[in-house]
């Protein structure tokens, strides 16, 4: 599947912006499942400074800097990426329990993947360790359960117990609360989700991304597709990394745009930055418009 | 032996350095012990003292973190030093050498390939799980000779007499230039027991650090512009900051100071932007850059870490080695030196297990009360736990802590440390010595300090030794086989010129301290002639001068609004307690100590800016301040002593200034400072004692007084002979350019310094600075001091005084106002964008 992706994220200030230093993470990823075949940055007022580079993850970023007096920045990325479903990866073809799993993982004999999947099973900025989060998915991860299949209840568990609500969570939202409240965004529903497979020794990542706007026909539209979206990874041994995302309640197939990845929402943040000057009103706007092509 | 070290017999259970046995020196320490003795325990005092003046007047100071009162302590230092024999040395010069190279390849791979972590010789964990491992240098480029430029390791002797290496320092290793002023100390008070015992030198050191650093540049086909980034006065390490900078001839500068455009690192200073192309740095990495790193940092640099990306700065030691000092990696180094080597770990490391590792971790949990639990990483909270200290419960709480988290601790051996000989009250007395050396990397290899700095514990049974708990340092001599040639680090006189070169390069920082350095000396200068004479006439005690001191102390509120005045007619006790609170509250406004301990942290952070002697001054004001701090009610009479003290200090602070300092940017900046504080005080004190005439009678005494506390009776008597008269007063004090204490002579310097100003020169339109100035110069130029004195019969009031000096201060604060916006205006703090969250 083909699709046109385009991120518009505009600032605008009360008092101008001397000079900004800003990293974007907005040109989309290459996956197994996906490449992009031309992406690039739109930046109004146009940057005196620019430079590309793989962060350690192999992300795009993408360094700027504007050194005019502005009052509204707008990053436009405008991307075109295709993307193919996954293998299916069915369960009965991977029976190995999830204990089987966290102890390859964690063995001796792990091999050169699942040592570069570990720093995946530790606890990040956002996904920090705790009894609730532990307790959460006690139920999923029941003696020699296979682990996808825990990992999938784990999503279904999520998307059954928590109500999407864009309204009561923030950035920094601790998930103590969002369990709390069993309130939140995508965000937070992959934040839980990695915390409760990171705190029985597995290997979860956080993926940031893009749905298809308007669904094909006879499809339901997918909640979260006019912003970026985020789901998690699930590390599985000798197969690799596979998609969940219990906002929706499916496996990421044809329809999931993967831009970033990483431990958490620090490391795919799609624009981060500093600025001089500004003042302490900041607006900012952000559209995603995905097209099928 | 006998006299000084009789009955020294080191500390039971340990390897003493000097004695192999009670009463057994060791060969290499004989000459020392036997010169010492020869001095004999009195000159050793002298010596003693003599070394402690010397610490004191150049300030050397350390600072205390979580301690109200640690701020600029003195550094202490133990006058023994430790030896060590040219035999030992070269072994333990060689292993400090292989350790650094594999130091620097295992830096280069974690932060290159990762073949460490694929192939399995360092576990994921004991990487990415360290805060110190910074994923946003992953990748960047790589210097081609040596990533970790600078290295240092505390060596212990363990109870078996061989040196192993406890910790590794890698980040911003600091001490090198405590460890220099400490030979510069020892060599200067023990000068022939220092050039007989065949020292080897520290210069070569120094050199080798400055080729390295020059090496760095990105642009080799000129001459680097080097900087020294601190964090700040308030760093524990700063006077080495400042003494380092002003040793190897480097600008001492601040985050604020830098700044990225163009994608390159500038240095913002009066003149405009100079390119940076090395930065030493004394910061840690995380601290560096808000936009890449630690977002909450307001010392760093923002963009810093895409300037290095793109290869357009170097910073040393390269950002994210901070990781290496990861104590986790201790037990993985013998493995990693013959992987990386081909060769065996020349020198052990103190056994440490990472409880990361499985069996790590049961080794720690079943031995936790003969072991050091410490956290992987400095400054996370964590601290570091003797397992034999604990109670059950503390122990209980800390197996949770490390089971929860185990790849953040490690067990480490507690070592019983060598002790050393150090000076003590009676005698001689042993403490534990942990020993700091330095190595530095240029193109081909790395150099040793052949030296360091020892640091030993402050009491005997102390069983860490660190200068924050209070330990005291030692010099190190590596003794030379044969004697070897005085050398100091300027052998190039080329190198030299380049310095002078860049010395005026004044950050708007620097300017703008500077200028307050000046106008809080003034300040307080003229607050001590005030006080005198209000302690004065405090002490005669007569009903004539009570009036007098009425004024005075009404003047003295003024000086500085708004401030309580103590109701005249006020009982002497209350006007005792108001002086007394003027002299020494430091947190109200005006008062003499908030004003010094005000002009104290100005030139803290511009010390690399004075000269030693001025320095030397500062740190006497630092003494006086401490025992005004201490008045109490009753000795305030003894506070006159203090005033006067304070007033000969000042003098001779004026004098260096006038006489010793360079007459670049920084002196004029000092010099404006001191003008239109000195305007502003005689503006606001002329208002207070002559605006309302006092009575007939007292006004002559009142003059007096005031002439006396601006020091120009003399000059008034001997050109008035007569009585004091407010218009000769006026004339002598408002209108004559000749008096050094008089408003047109303030003025008349302020127009020339504005005039040299870097961005007045060459200008059209004249900028809001010069109007302001031209404006204040004019009023005084044109007053007419006849008039001026007058008093109104209606109001008895001298009504055209009021106004004038109404019109004189409002341009004055004007002026500085100005003069702060178009040079010392911090560039505007940084903030970080708002992030949008994925909402989906």
């Amino acid at each position: 599947m083909r699709y046109q992706i385009t991120h518009t994220t505009r600032y605008t200030y009360d008092v101008p912006v001397s000079t900004c230093h800003n990293i974007g993470r907005l040109r989309p990823r290459p996956t197994p499942q996906q490449t992009c075949n031309n992406s690039h940055l739109i930046i109004d007022p146009p940057p005196a400074v620019c430079h590309e580079w793989q962060d350690i993850y192999g992300n795009n970023l993408d360094f700027f800097s504007i050194q005019q007096a502005h009052s509204a920045l707008t990053v436009t990325a405008r991307s075109e990426v295709d993307v193919s479903p996954p293998g299916a990866l069915l369960h009965g073809a991977f029976p190995m329990p999830w204990e089987q799993v966290r102890d390859y993982l964690q063995g001796d004999s792990a091999d050169v993947q699942a040592l570069a999947a570990r720093q995946f099973a530790l606890e990040s900025e956002f996904v920090e360790f705790s009894g609730a989060a532990g307790d959460y998915g006690a139920e999923c991860f029941v003696e020699g359960r296979a682990l996808l299949s825990a990992v999938e209840d784990l999503m279904r568990r999520i998307h059954r117990d928590f109500t999407y609500d864009p309204d009561f969570s923030e950035i920094a939202t601790p998930l103590e609360e969002v369990l709390a409240h069993r309130k939140g965004v995508c965000q937070d529903f992959a934040h839980l989700a990695i915390a409760c497979l990171r705190m029985r020794g597995l290997a979860a990542r956080y993926v940031s991304g893009y749905l298809e706007t308007i669904p094909p026909q006879g499809q339901e539209r997918l909640t979260g597709c006019d912003a970026s979206h985020a789901w998690f990874s699930v590390y599985v041994p000798y197969q690799g990394w596979v998609d969940f995302d219990p906002t929706n309640d499916q496996l990421p197939a044809d329809r999931h745009i993967t831009a970033a990845w990483g431990r958490d929402y620090a490391d795919t943040a799609p624009l981060k930055g500093v600025l001089f000057g500004g003042g302490s009103q900041h607006e900012l706007e952000v559209a995603v418009d995905v097209l099928r092509i | 032996m006998g006299g000084l070290f009789a009955g020294y017999t080191g500390a039971p259970g340990r390897y003493d350095e000097m004695c192999a046995a009670p009463g057994q020196v060791r060969g290499h320490w004989s000459h020392l012990a036997t010169a010492l003795n020869a001095l004999g325990a009195a000159e050793l005092q002298r010596c003693r003292d003599d070394a402690w003046r010397q610490i004191r007047d150049n300030d050397v100071t350390f600072n205390i973190y979580g301690d109200p009162r640690g701020m600029g302590r003195p550094w202490e230092l133990d006058l023994i030093p430790l030896l060590i024999g040219s035999e030992e040395w070269q072994v333990i010069e060689a292993g400090l050498m292989q350790r650094a190279e594999l130091l620097n390849l295992v830096l280069k791979d974690v932060y290159g390939p990762r073949q460490l972590l694929n192939q399995g010789l360092l576990p994921p964990e004991l990487v990415y799980g360290h805060p110190g491992f910074l994923r946003p240098c992953a990748g960047l480029p790589q210097a081609t000779g040596r990533e970790l430029l600078f290295y240092a390791a505390d060596l212990v002797r363990g109870a078996d007499g061989r040196l192993k290496v406890l910790g590794d320092r890698a980040q911003a290793p600091s001490g090198a230039g405590y460890a220099l002023e400490n030979r510069m100390v020892v060599s200067r008070v023990l000068p022939s027991l220092f050039r007989d015992s065949h020292v080897h030198r520290l210069a070569n050191y120094f050199r080798a650090v400055r080729a390295a650093l020059n090496h760095l540049s990105p642009r080799p086909e000129e001459e680097a512009n080097i900087v020294l980034l601190t964090p700040g006065p308030a760093n524990e390490a700063y006077f080495e900051h400042a003494y380092l900078a002003s040793y190897l001839g480097y600008t001492l500068v601040q985050g604020g100071d830098l700044l990225v455009r163009d994608g390159r690192v500038w240095l913002g200073t009066l003149e405009g932007l100079r390119p940076v192309d090395v930065i030493l740095r004394r910061m840690d990495d995380n601290y560096c850059d808000p936009v890449e790193l630690r977002e909450d940092s307001c010392l760093g640099v923002p963009g810093l870490v895409n300037a290095v990306r793109c290869g357009r700065v170097a910073v040393a030691n390269a950002l994210g080695s901070g990781w290496l000092e990861s104590p986790a990696l201790l037990p993985f180094l013998p493995r990693l030196s013959r992987h990386l080597l081909g060769e065996d770990l020349r020198l052990a490391s103190v056994p440490t297990w990472w409880c990361g590792e499985k069996r790590g971790l049961s080794h720690v949990l079943a031995n936790l009360e003969r072991l050091v639990i410490k956290p992987v990483y400095r400054g996370g909270g964590l601290r570091m736990q003797f397992g034999g200290d604990l109670g059950a419960l503390q122990r209980a709480e800390l197996e949770r802590c490390i089971r929860a988290r185990p790849h953040l601790y490690v067990g480490q051996e507690a070592q019983a440390m060598s002790s050393a000989p150090v000076l003590a009250e009676r005698g001689v007395a042993p403490r534990a010595a942990v020993m700091r050396s330095f190595l530095v990397a240029d193109e081909h290899q790395y150099h040793a300090m052949p030296g360091g700095l020892t640091r030993v514990s402050a009491a005997e049974d102390q069983h860490s030794v660190t200068t924050q708990s209070g330990g005291v340092s030692k010099d190190t001599w590596v003794l030379a086989t044969e004697p070897e040639r005085h050398s100091s680090l300027w052998l190039e006189s080329r190198q030299a010129r380049h310095v002078f070169n860049s010395s005026d390069e004044l950050p708007g920082r620097v300017a703008d301290n500077l200028y307050w350095v000046g106008r809080y000396a003034e300040r307080a200068e003229f607050t001590s002639r005030l006080l005198r004479l209000a302690l004065r006439f405090l002490m005669t005690g007569e009903d004539e001068n009570a009036t007098c001191l009425e004024c005075l102390l009404q003047a003295l509120d003024q000086l500085a609004p708004p401030l309580t005045v103590v109701p005249s007619g006020a009982a002497a006790q209350a006007r005792e307690h108001q002086l007394l609170r003027l002299i020494s509250e430091d947190d109200r406004p005006g008062a003499l100590a908030q004003t010094l301990n005000a002009l104290l942290s100005s030139a803290r952070s511009v010390r690399d800016r004075l000269s030693g002697d001025t320095w030397r001054v500062i740190t006497e004001l630092g003494e006086q301040l401490r025992s005004l701090q201490r008045l109490e009610a009753a000795q305030l009479l003894d506070a006159l002593d203090e005033m006067d003290n304070l007033v000969q200090a000042f003098s001779a602070f004026s004098g260096l200034i006038q006489e010793n300092m360079t007459r670049g940017r920084g002196w004029l900046f000092l010099d404006m400072g001191r003008r239109i504080e000195r305007a502003i005080l005689t503006t606001r004190l002329l208002r207070a004692l002559l605006t309302p005439p006092a009575a007939r009678g007292e006004e002559e005494t009142l003059l007096e007084s005031m002439l006396s506390a601006l020091d120009s009776l003399m000059s008034y008597r001997r050109r008035y002979r007569q009585g004091a008269r407010a218009d000769n007063l006026l004339e002598l004090i408002v209108s004559d350019e000749r008096n050094p204490r008089s408003l047109a002579y303030q003025l008349s310097r302020l127009e020339k310094r504005v005039g040299a100003l870097p961005r007045e020169q060459d200008k059209g339109i004249r900028s809001e600075l010069v109007r302001l100035t031209l404006e204040a110069a004019t009023l005084v130029r044109l007053a007419d001091v006849g008039r001026l004195a007058e008093v109104s019969p209606e109001s008895g009031r001298r009504e055209v005084l009021e106004p004038f000096l109404n019109a004189l201060g409002d341009r004055l604060p004007a002026l500085s106002e100005a003069l702060t916006a178009a040079y010392f205006r911090a560039a505007e703090t940084p903030q970080q964008l708002v992030r949008s969250r994925a909402r989906g």
